[in-house]
């Protein structure tokens, strides 16, 4: 018993030894001065990344005496939850009720991403797994739209969606979300280097149809994508705000009555502190469950050129 | 099965030989059919129709006439606020766009020096700004224009000001706001791919490194890093530049529309200006003709210093 107990000392003292050594052949290259000088200004930036968020939290729990105090402190010293109390309240008596920008952020926002997740995983499984021609092509044209942003677009899509009757339904935000390019980009890109040919290859010969060979080998497979995916169609469709093609006010997003919310001046900026703050955790918290899978899938996203 | 095919392919034109391959992966095509036909819909043919559109004086009524290069003459000519729109744009851009890039770049490598649980809240915490809805309407409480504005008290307060200062409405303070706000918020996608690129630099390298004589972490940046994460670098250089001409929004919603004296119109808000509320739908897609080609030139053009610096 005795000699197990010392067994476990020495090979704990080996371990650590052998990791220290690791670490001390890194420490070649990385000097004190230079490790503390980083952490301090990691330390600096980081705080006044997160000070306006903080400020964000802290308005939002001011009762309305702490909103008007002069000079206006930092920091809350009575927390309520009146703020947030007034939020729904308030706004659930105006014109439009605060559920219903909610319904609509939450209802975009879920039958958006799911759309994109299915539409992106078919073309970015077809292209990186299945050798038809023209697949080096799309896959070209869907890199060269990374290149511009939605704005250039937003005028001739206006044209076409009233063409379609689309403008002023939800259709006019969903549906486009479906297809965004950095979407199929990363699936693409993840798939072709952690899928493997051989397991797809014998299914194959195995006759399961190529719809059962993504769902059921793929998918799995990929899942870090998928998460990630998940993430950035999430976030851009949560913070969809005032836009061109909705203009009927029961079909706004949360974001827009927010950014109407803090016009409104001093007086309600603790209300409308409340909205942002409900507004900015969701994706946050999203983030936190992804972020492994975000990293992961990031790695392999690179352009190869 | 590729001797099958070896055999039939030497046979046949290159035209046959692909129409057989196509029918065969029919599946294929079925796959990325929901995918492409949406793409074509909302991107492909918008950026042609508005290519089109750009010659013509369409304005959503009447059937469009044809007038060549009109509505680029008058851009360039006949319109002065374009010409301040083109300078804020590229100001604008030249600041946020290398200017995010550099930061993601660096703080994404300090970050990569911390311990793996630590790291990750650090990356959360710089992350999060970009990624947090509207919290940048934060500052325009905080730089509010009366004397609640926190910036405002406190200066009077230490004597640094004698009266509130008209943050968001003086154009002096405009610009330098809407590019450190601009900035706040684009540590995002661009960020996060760096960060994968530095965790993904295979450790023995770094040793290999240090056994021929890397000296200091600036020397292993440069030799080591930096040429194994170039994928990274090129993907994220492409989403700096698009959104460092994509930034419009955030402005709108800090100084609202049209700013003060035009000091940060830019061409987006040109755009949404002419095709959104003026519906000159022909100069607005001249308009949106010209940003998508700077667009797509900047790219090029740092993708291509990009594939240099690293040979």
């Amino acid at each position: 018993m005795m000699f197990d107990k010392l067994k476990n000392k020495i090979k704990d003292a080996y371990r650590k030894y052998q990791t220290n050594r690791v670490r001390f052949k890194r420490s070649v290259t990385r000097s004190a001065g230079g490790d503390v000088g980083i952490y301090i200004l990691l330390g600096i930036v980081a705080v006044v990344m997160v000070l306006p968020m903080v400020y964000a939290i802290c308005q939002s729990l001011k009762p309305l005496d702490e909103i008007f105090v002069f000079p206006p402190q930092f920091f809350v010293i009575n927390p309520t939850f009146d703020n947030f109390r007034d939020l729904f309240r308030t706004m659930a008596d105006s014109w439009v009720p605060f559920s219903r920008y909610l319904f609509t952020t939450i209802f975009i926002s879920v039958v958006g991403t799911l759309g994109n997740v299915v539409c992106s995983s078919y073309a970015a499984y077809a292209i990186s797994k299945i050798r038809f021609p023209g697949r080096n092509f799309l896959f070209k044209i869907v890199t060269y739209s990374l290149m511009f942003n939605a704005t250039v677009t937003s005028i001739s899509n206006f044209i076409l969606m009233s063409a379609l009757h689309m403008v002023d339904t939800y259709f006019a935000i969903i549906v486009p979300a479906f297809c965004t390019s950095f979407g199929l980009y990363l699936m693409k890109q993840f798939m072709e280097t952690n899928v493997n040919d051989s397991v797809l290859e014998s299914a194959r010969l195995e006759g399961a149809s190529e719809n059962k060979i993504l769902w059921v080998i793929a998918m799995p497979m990929v899942k870090p994508a998928w998460a990630t995916l998940i993430l950035f169609a999430f976030k851009d469709l949560w913070n969809t705000g005032a836009n061109l093609y909705i203009y009927s006010e029961q079909l706004k997003t949360m974001n827009y009555a927010i950014s109407q919310l803090v016009t409104a001046g001093i007086a309600r900026s603790g209300v409308s502190a409340a909205a942002t703050v409900v507004m900015m955790l969701v994706p946050i918290v999203v983030f936190i469950i992804s972020q492994n899978s975000v990293i992961q899938t990031m790695s392999s996203a690179g352009m190869k050129d | 099965m590729a001797k099958e095919k070896a055999v039939i392919r030497s046979d046949l034109t290159k035209a046959q030989w692909t129409w057989l391959e196509m029918k065969k992966h029919k599946v294929a095509y079925l796959m990325i059919a929901p995918f492409f036909i949406l793409f074509t819909m909302f991107t492909v043919i918008p950026v042609v129709l508005s290519l089109i559109l750009s010659f013509t004086n369409f304005n959503l009524l009447e059937w469009p006439d044809f007038v060549f290069m009109d509505n680029y003459i008058r851009l360039f000519l006949d319109d002065d606020i374009f010409i301040t729109a083109i300078k804020n744009t590229l100001l604008f851009a030249v600041v946020t766009g290398p200017g995010s890039y550099l930061l993601s770049m660096m703080f994404a490598w300090f970050i990569n020096e911390l311990r793996p649980k630590i790291r990750s809240i650090v990356t959360l915490l710089f992350y999060a700004p970009s990624i947090s809805g509207n919290v940048y309407l934060i500052w325009t409480i905080f730089f509010s224009s009366d004397e609640y504005g926190f910036v405002n008290a406190w200066g009077m307060k230490l004597n640094l000001i004698s009266s509130p200062v008209l943050w968001f409405q003086d154009d002096k303070y405009i610009f330098g706001l809407c590019c450190a706000v601009a900035l706040w918020t684009s540590l995002g996608t661009s960020f996060l791919t760096f960060i994968a690129g530095f965790q993904c630099v295979d450790m023995s390298l770094y040793e290999a490194g240090a056994v021929d004589g890397v000296k200091n972490r600036w020397q292993e940046l440069y030799y080591i890093t930096l040429p194994t994460m170039r994928p990274q670098m090129m993907l994220g250089a492409i989403l700096a530049i698009t959104g460092a001409f994509g930034f419009g929004g955030i402005i709108n919603q800090l100084v609202g529309f049209p700013s003060p004296n035009y000091c940060a119109h830019t061409i987006m808000h040109h755009l949404e200006d002419y095709g959104g509320a003026r519906f000159e739908t022909g100069y607005a897609s001249a308009i949106a003709t010209l940003l998508f080609l700077m667009m797509i030139g900047s790219n090029t053009l740092v993708n291509r210093i990009l594939r240099k610096l690293g040979t």
